[in-house]
């Protein structure tokens, strides 16, 4: 048994759990949404195993480090905390249909480093090592993955509200039905972001204590920190316009969804298309 | 006219207290900041200048663009954000202040229905005997109450967390913390860079701005290092590196190891290791020419760029050299010298020669074979060097932030008043955030409620 053939399994039982959950939203049959989710916990199970193996045969090979290290592997991990979060919200707030706009972003992310990436263990270069990395990426991610949920669950509130705009009197029917309320919504877009926003702060105060421990700045406006400094912009004005009248709602959506399209091109974007000191791997010191 | 001042003060601090004031600078903050992620910061590089246009390269350098985070207009937003956040704050504090010491004891008859968490129980004992049982219940369950009597009812309240309230300004003020942290950074410590070719010292290094910075104190590079991985990925650099004062070794500061992410402090000055090369001062480089019919070899003496006439009239130039040639040639390792060779009359050839592939020198198959034998040359250690008396106050101010998040988003002001007439008790139950939790919390605590013997 290896992790990547664990991988493809994981992929496997995220695109099934996507497929399940597209029919509970087609068909409105609950024993559907269950199995959905318990498909999407089953992948996040062989992914725990996957990325546990993995990190083993770093060790096997004699570079020993922590899976987390390149692009592959960084979202390999970010798919794992996308069902972690999903799996929390679903368990302690129980609307299944969630899983329907939250598990393609896990799909999508393993499938893409499945199918598109190099998968091979890379010894660790200088810079990255350190355990701070281990923290640094651990609450990063969980945050990150946090904002991505917020993000499904925020889509879900502008689809209904757009559906149900015109007659606010009557509840739309149909697939809308299977939607929480409003209000549901805009609360749980929330909680998932008082969920990511200590963490991603606590990301950037363990890249900082990182950066002034290895370089000597905590702080140097590179376009990595920056833009994740932009992130945390975005949604400390979220949590700010949700008690601000005339911002709540429609607005505060829009902005969770702004905020998670400045997390994913902090995360991807800063890399593709700018420069700096996080460039997975390169030749950096 | 007092009245216009007055309305003009009053609108001034209503400004600066918004909420949307603050919306708009965060918004501002995020969509400048993209700025300096798109455009180079600092010194432009050469390339950047040629391909921009005279006109754009005027407006930005006018706009600050090129060292945005420092430019009046970036500043001053976060002035104005500072300004808005401590304004906000004077603003809310007093109301919360007032909130949290001068609880709401009683339940007038009007703000009962609207709780969604209440529970009723019926008793036939004296109201004397239900208040007694019923705070000694609170105390044990959740907290000990206070009791009002109004109106020949007696109100039991209880709270928990009440100065949970006051995380969200426990978060503002660490990010005034954190910016008094920065200041005191760039006031009175420095970023700097020193490069130490091996065996040598130093006693200043260059500031950012190119002003050299004595440190009273020496620094002594002893050797330097690369290993690499087998990948051709480098594995460890390593400057072995020795602290002086007064011309001796400082004690328990020779040989010290310094490593990437792991830095040498001396007197609050702290040594990063950054980067390396070759010192280039006086480097020569040795070369044995072999003539592949026979004869003596010949031993020959180059610097970097400089043409050297062999015996046969061949002419020889190094271009460039390293002493390890793995991280641009995976699979091969060692001293490795990149030559440009012209035999006589001949045409000019540009080649590699290697210390330790001496087959490989051969292989090429000309009438002169050359191995690259080696230098003279040193190492030179780069560090990074930073001065910043300010940094652990911007680490209590992150701390404080990440304490004062918990507090705003994971804790809850839980309140409970239980309203006792004669013969029945009101109990009514409310939280500042996480309902669901205190809910459960309040139903198990009313099920006792309401099995209560007065």
């Amino acid at each position: 048994m290896t992790s990547s053939m664990l991988f493809n399994v994981t992929t496997f039982a995220y695109m099934i759990s996507t497929i399940i959950f597209f029919a509970f939203l087609a068909s409105k049959n609950k024993a559907l949404g269950l199995a959905g989710s318990y498909t999407a916990y089953a992948g996040l199970a062989f992914q725990t195993v996957a990325i546990g193996l993995r990190w083993k045969e770093s060790y096997d090979m004699g570079v020993g480090h922590a899976p987390m290290s390149n692009l592959y592997e960084s979202i390999v991990f970010f798919s794992w905390t996308i069902i972690l979060i999903f799996a929390y919200i679903d368990i302690r707030y129980k609307y299944r249909i969630v899983g329907a706009f939250v598990v393609p972003f896990a799909l999508l992310g393993m499938a893409w480093a499945q199918l598109g990436m190099n998968t091979g263990i890379e010894p660790l270069v200088p810079a990255l090592q350190s355990n701070w990395l281990l923290y640094h990426v651990i609450t990063c991610f969980l945050g990150y993955a946090a904002f991505a949920v917020a993000c499904g669950i925020s889509i879900m509130y502008l689809i209904k509200t757009t559906v149900e705009g015109a007659n606010t009197s009557t509840p739309a029917g149909g697939m809308m039905s299977m939607f929480p309320p409003l209000k549901v919504l805009d609360d749980l877009n929330y909680r998932a972001i008082m969920i990511g926003f200590p963490l991603l702060t606590l990301g950037i105060i363990t890249g900082a204590a990182w950066a002034n421990y290895a370089w000597g700045t905590y702080w140097s406006w590179d376009p990595k920190e920056t833009w994740s400094l932009i992130v945390w912009f975005v949604y400390a004005a979220f949590l700010h316009a949700r008690i601000t009248k005339g911002w709540v709602g429609k607005r505060a959506a829009w902005l969770s969804v702004i905020g998670f399209a400045a997390t994913i091109f902090c995360y991807l974007g800063v890399n593709l298309f700018l420069s700096g000191l996080h460039s997975y791997g390169g030749s950096k010191m | 006219m007092a009245n216009t001042e007055r309305s003009i003060i009053e609108k001034v601090r209503d400004f600066f207290c918004s909420l949307k004031l603050t919306l708009f600078l965060l918004i501002s903050l995020a969509l400048t900041s993209i700025i300096g992620t798109i455009l180079p910061q600092g010194v432009l590089p050469p390339e950047y200048v040629a391909q921009i246009s005279q006109a754009k390269l005027q407006i930005y350098s006018k706009l600050g663009f090129f060292d945005m985070y420092h430019s009046w207009w970036f500043i001053s937003l976060l002035y104005v954000f500072s300004i808005n956040l401590v304004s906000c704050s004077i603003k809310r504090l007093p109301h919360v202040f007032k909130f949290v010491s001068e609880p709401t004891l009683f339940l007038a008859e009007s703000v009962r229905n609207s709780f969604s968490m209440k529970k009723t129980i019926v008793f036939s004992g004296a109201i004397e005997k239900g208040r007694e049982r019923l705070s000694e219940f609170l105390g044990s369950e959740f907290s000990s109450p206070v009791v009002t009597e109004h109106n020949g009812e007696y109100h039991l309240f209880a709270q928990k967390n009440a100065w949970c309230r006051l995380g969200v300004y426990v978060v503002h003020f660490s990010i005034l913390v954190i910016f008094v942290g920065a200041i005191i950074g760039s006031l009175s410590g420095y970023k700097g860079y020193v490069n130490i070719v091996e065996g040598t010292k130093i006693s200043t290094i260059e500031g950012r701005n190119g002003q050299p910075i004595p440190l009273g104190f020496e620094i002594l590079c002893e050797k330097f290092n690369v290993e690499f991985y087998k990948t051709g990925a480098p594995k460890e650099f390593r400057s072995i590196l020795t602290v002086m004062e007064n011309g001796q070794p400082v004690q328990g500061l020779t040989h010290v190891k310094v490593i990437v992410n792991d830095p040498l402090t001396y007197k609050g000055i702290t040594f990063y290791q950054s980067s390396y090369g070759q010192a280039n001062e006086g480097n020569e480089h040795y070369f044995t020419v072999t003539n592949r019919s026979g004869g003596t070899p010949e031993k020959i003496t180059a610097r970097e760029g400089a043409a050297v006439i062999l015996k046969d009239g061949t002419t020889f130039k190094l271009l460039e050299a390293t002493q390890e040639v793995r991280q641009f040639a995976p699979g091969l390792s060692g001293p490795a010298a990149k030559i440009e060779v012209t035999p006589k009359g001949g045409v000019q050839q540009t080649f590699i020669s290697f210390k330790d592939f001496p087959e490989m020198n051969s292989q090429r198959g000309d009438a002169l074979i050359f191995r690259y034998e080696g230098t003279n040359a040193r190492m030179y250690t780069g560090l990074q060097v930073a001065k910043d008396p300010g940094v652990w106050v911007v680490w209590l101010g992150c701390t404080l932030m990440l304490i004062g998040l918990y507090i705003a988003f994971f804790m809850s002001h839980k309140r409970i008043w239980v309203v006792i007439s004669k013969g029945h008790a009101h109990i009514y139950g409310n939280a500042s955030k996480n309902h669901a939790a205190f809910e459960m919390q309040f139903d198990s605590i009313s099920e006792k409620f309401q099995q209560l013997k007065i």
